[in-house]
């Protein structure tokens, strides 16, 4: 470690890998309520279980980014953190809260905790990952403050590079577009457009940055590749994001009640939008074939080519599939995109998070690299968890190619809970897929505690 | 990538062109908003609605449903669910939950009162009313 100050990503990453954990148990629990209906009903209805599944997912992909950033911005910079105690309050501030929310949602009916937290006053509530609590809400937002303000101070009297400008902005962006979670219009139309102010502009707008910024980071520091050509491609990879992201929030606009000409503007941007991440895949192969020396961390370079590919796949490949708006007609809130959403959290945020862990967390533990049995084991967990993903998307697809067959297009149509019974094969095995994946997960936590020799610290 | 091309080159290409496709972006979001009063059934926001809105969001429907083909694909959408079941079927529907048929998808008991299911039936039909495009395919949503 070359700044003492970088010390503070470690409880970050450590939260979490904890997160993440849980978000697993609660998608094994919600696979399952797919099939066995009365699965813990009542105590975790579907819909809470789904609230802390995607909940979890996105705190601990903050986690991670925040991690992330304490870590990356005083190597960048060559200057230590502005406030590394600011950054552990504001870390237990995080933490607390996040768990106070998770502990009401499962705790509280959900109307009971929307007015003991002070929804009546500014109803922000019950709308698709946003459920948060109004506190929360405001929690997050001074948490991010904190943090951008540490993060900035740092840069501003540091080396101000490229990937640290990418970061910087790529944040600074999460939390501007997180301002539109405050605004609910009783009109419901208006409503769902800027909701995807905040989902959509995240997910395929200013995180590409953040995740292009990591990439970089990692594939700089394991393949000795000159600064000024990953960068060159670092601009270029998120200018094609930005360029088809931005208009390509149209794919969310086709059948909400916003004018028909959306359909042609989001089909043709969002067909684009593969593009960044078919450049990323390009990036992550052609920088470790030109590398310049070898990383003893093998597992944190296979988790970056692992990025490239399954993010290109994810959002990629299964978002090209069904975002023209012919085909989404018939595809729109189906298990096609129950499929596509999984691969895509996965391959493009979960495994960026997992690449800068595995690259920095040895590094933190004062070793360049873990231990050879220890790698090995990290990349046993990258496959298994990799491949249950790929067949948890595939059996998802299959059962949304069925359900659209048989509720949408036929001559005459199912109900919808007729349909579910069709298709149930494929949510069992989609179930068995995410005991894989578990397995993988579990491996993966195991990892970090197998001992051995370890090459010398001061990577 | 040659050395004709710098890095310089694609920074600037890159703030260029994210500041001119947002523009883009925020010109056809303020046309939008001049065509919506036509397609979003606004006249029809009735204090009823609001209310139902609420209620809709305070139960966390969209934790299960979709709304408009957005939420969760573990229950049926709702956006035409007025025009598939119509009012009292909705709330007898409500009313009567869990069903406890084993091994059956469950909904809750949310214990509403009768003004509070008017108005959610309220707004479920002036959601149904929104001009989707024609949206969903088929009335089963």
């Amino acid at each position: 470690m070359q700044y003492k100050s970088q010390a503070v990503a470690k409880p970050y990453f450590i939260a979490a890998i904890g997160l993440f954990v849980g978000q697993i148990l609660f998608g094994l629990i919600m696979g399952l309520q797919y099939v066995v209906g009365d699965f813990l009903f009542p105590e975790i209805p579907f819909n809470i279980a789904r609230m802390v599944h995607t909940n979890l997912l996105i705190v601990w992909l903050l986690f991670g980014f925040m991690g992330a950033a304490y870590y990356m911005i005083p190597e960048e910079t060559e200057t230590e953190l502005f406030s590394p105690k600011l950054a552990l309050a504001l870390f237990w501030i995080f933490l607390i809260a996040g768990a106070l929310t998770i502990v009401g949602y499962l705790a509280l009916p959900y109307a009971t905790l929307a007015k003991l937290t002070g929804n009546d006053l500014l109803e922000t509530m019950g709308r698709e990952f946003l459920e948060q609590p109004l506190i929360t809400k405001v929690g997050i937002v001074i948490v991010a403050l904190g943090f951008l303000f540490n993060i900035t101070m740092t840069m501003l009297k540091g080396r101000k590079t490229s990937i640290s400008l990418v970061l910087l902005v790529g944040l600074w962006g999460l939390a501007i577009f997180f301002l539109f979670s405050f605004y609910n219009p009783h009109n419901l139309v208006k409503d769902k457009f800027y909701w995807w102010w905040v989902v959509h502009l995240w997910v395929e707008g200013v995180w590409e940055l953040i995740l292009g910024a990591l990439l970089a980071f990692v594939l700089i520091k394991v393949t000795g590749v000159d600064r000024e050509v990953i960068e060159k491609w670092l601009y270029v990879i998120i200018t094609l994001a930005l360029v088809t992201g931005i208009i390509g929030t149209g794919h969310h606009y086709y059948w909400i009640g916003t004018p028909q000409y959306w359909q042609w503007w989001g089909s043709i941007f969002s067909a684009l939008e593969p593009l960044p991440f078919f450049a990323m895949t390009v990036f992550a192969f052609n920088m470790v074939n030109r590398r310049r020396r070898e990383h003893p961390n093998k597992a944190a370079v296979l988790w970056a080519l692992g990025t490239g590919v399954m993010a290109f796949l994810g959002a990629g490949v299964w978002g090209f599939l069904h975002t023209l708006a012919p085909v989404n007609y018939y595809t729109h809130g189906s298990q096609i995109t129950a499929a596509h959403g999984h691969m895509a959290f996965y391959g493009a945020y979960v495994m960026v998070v997992l690449t800068i862990i595995s690259y920095a967390m040895p590094i933190l533990r004062g070793r360049a690299a873990n231990p050879e049995k220890a790698q090995v084991l990290e990349m046993w967990s990258f496959w298994l968890m990799t491949i249950a993903m790929v067949f948890i998307t595939l059996f998802l697809t299959a059962a949304g190619i069925l359900q659209v067959w048989l509720q949408r297009v036929s001559d005459t149509p199912m109900s919808f809970m007729a349909t579910q019974d069709q298709i149930s094969l494929f949510f069992w095995m989609r179930e068995w897929a995410g005991v894989v994946f578990l397995v993988g997960l579990v491996i993966y936590l195991l990892s970090f505690f197998v001992k051995g020799d370890s090459r010398a610290a001061n990577a | 990538m040659s050395g004709i091309f710098t890095k310089s080159m694609a920074r600037n290409i890159f703030y260029g062109g994210t500041v001119f496709f947002f523009l883009l972006f925020l010109a056809l979001t303020f046309d939008t908003t001049k065509a919506l009063p036509k397609l979003d059934n606004s006249a029809n926001l009735t204090p009823k609605v609001i209310a139902g809105k609420k209620i809709w969001e305070t139960r966390n429907c969209i934790g299960c449903h979709t709304l408009l083909g957005e939420g969760a694909y573990f229950a049926p959408e709702l956006g035409n669910v007025y025009k598939r079941r119509g009012p009292e079927f909705i709330k007898a529907w409500i009313q009567a939950q869990p069903t406890g048929a084993p091994g059956r998808r469950q909904m809750p008991q949310f214990h509403l009162t009768d003004e509070e299911l008017d108005n959610l039936v309220e707004f479920l039909k002036y959601s149904s009313e929104i001009n989707s495009a024609n949206w969903p395919p088929n009335i089963e949503g």
